[in-house]
């Protein structure tokens, strides 16, 4: 191929890349942000779409959609249902994600009786305390879900949180269109 | 000592009575496994040392080596199959690792990272298991339970105290401790016995001495353990 013709040549796609968190801490959007310097180089081949970082709203049609925190109410369901229809590549991102996680701990435990515990007779609570009712509230399901049981998933990067360094790898491998593999390491369920 | 057999291409001498397993074992070979332990009566019953054997399915650790076999153990057919065995016990249990003292320093997580296993792909059966902090040095959590009775063994074999046992079938086995009350505290157990320090998971736990070691330092952290039965290394305590 000729100079002119490298030139003429026009620069790969960027390709779409969305993230949110359901019940999650955000620990892995912070794990994410660690990859530190290597943020630069990453948005030269993406760009955000639906993300905390961006605060769009909706997700719109995308490449790679990374998911932290597992499914724990009404919100949850709509909004992982909305990544799935619209992300070519789904990826659960963290242990909550991959299997529940900490809020998966209360999952042998009513809920009916977690809310009262938590909000009528537990410790420490302020006269009146009552269960928050507000209708802008989302429901909470009965258990939390890993997100997998509620819609396909297409990869899994598990860890509390995956390190940067596993971030990293995983998304350079999808980026380039091979296959991700955590190296020597880099997984890890704590 | 002139005998020996092929393990993935490689010949492995063994002794008359030998296991596959142990003769594996001696020559620093890793055959994946939960509910052997080098020290007690194989088992049997966890299913990930399954190889093939002449192009047969049969557990590493009950079948004797013999002249002239040709075993296939690390082929990633088996593999997949273990990661099977072992997703089924990650969804049966309450596994969370990120809590666990145990991590790092766990048999089971260990595998689940030596097989590759991603997801536990199941649907989670979250059980309801409540466990016993009667006893004054030692934790009993049921919830990571994988029913290895290397404790039953250990107890039974070695400490000569029988405090535990599994009861119930199928879906339905569970760890169970041999007093009237059914509570630990009440039986003759101490945290000095054999059965106090052998549990490969997070099921059985001294109080106290918890996270002592930091991650990066903890059993697995520096070495796999595909690669700890090589020469000069111990796989427990």
């Amino acid at each position: 191929m000729s100079d002119e013709h490298a030139r003429a040549a026009p620069p790969p796609r960027k390709l779409k890349l969305a993230t949110v968190s359901l019940a999650g801490c955000f620990g892995c959007h912070t794990s994410f942000l660690d990859i530190d310097e290597r943020l630069l180089p990453l948005l030269e081949r993406i760009e955000f779409d639906r993300s905390p970082l961006t605060d769009i709203k909706h997700c719109g049609p995308c490449d790679i959609g990374l998911v932290e925190g597992g499914v724990c109410n009404a919100e949850n369901v709509e909004v992982l249902r909305e990544f799935r229809a619209h992300c070519r590549v789904l990826v659960a991102l963290g242990a909550c994600a991959v299997n529940g996680g900490l809020p998966a701990q209360r999952n042998n435990i009513a809920l009916g009786e977690l809310l009262q515990e938590v909000y009528r007779t537990g410790h420490g609570l302020a006269a009146g305390s009552r269960i928050p009712d507000d209708p802008e509230l989302p429901l909470l399901l009965n258990q939390v879900h890993p997100v997998h049981e509620v819609v396909r998933i297409d990869y899994f990067l598990p860890g509390c949180p995956p390190s940067a360094d596993a971030i990293w790898d995983f998304l350079n491998a999808l980026i380039e269109g091979r296959a991700p593999t955590l190296g020597p390491g880099l997984l890890q369920y704590d | 000592m002139n005998d020996s057999f092929l393990l993935d291409g490689e010949t492995i001498p063994f002794s008359p009575g030998q296991t596959v397993m142990q003769a594996a074992a001696a020559a620093g070979k890793y055959i994946p496994h939960l509910c052997w332990h080098p020290d007690f009566a194989p088992h049997g019953s966890c299913r990930l040392c399954i190889v093939r054997i002449g192009g047969r399915y049969a557990t590493a650790c009950t079948v004797g080596a013999a002249r002239g076999q040709v075993v296939e153990n690390r082929s990633e057919a088996i593999d997949a199959e273990r990661r099977t065995l072992l997703q089924l016990l990650f969804v049966e249990g309450n596994h969370f690792c990120p809590s666990c003292e145990k991590s790092g320093d766990c048999v089971l997580q260990a595998t689940a990272y030596e097989m590759g296993m991603l997801t536990p792909h199941f649907d989670h059966f979250y059980p309801d298991r409540p466990l016993d902090a009667s006893h004054p040095e030692v934790l009993l959590e049921f919830n990571r339970c994988i029913l290895c009775e290397l404790c039953v063994r250990a107890s039974r074999d070695v400490d000569r105290k029988n405090v535990f046992a599994l009861a119930g079938r199928g879906l339905r086995s569970h760890l169970i401790v041999n007093s009237e009350s059914g509570r630990l505290a009440d039986t003759d157990f101490a945290a000095t016995d054999r059965a106090a320090a052998v549990c490969p998971v997070g099921a059985i736990l001294k109080k106290r001495v918890g996270f002592a070691m930091p991650i990066g330092k903890r059993t697995y952290d520096p070495r796999p353990i595909g690669k700890s039965h090589e020469p000069g290394t111990r796989e427990d305590e």
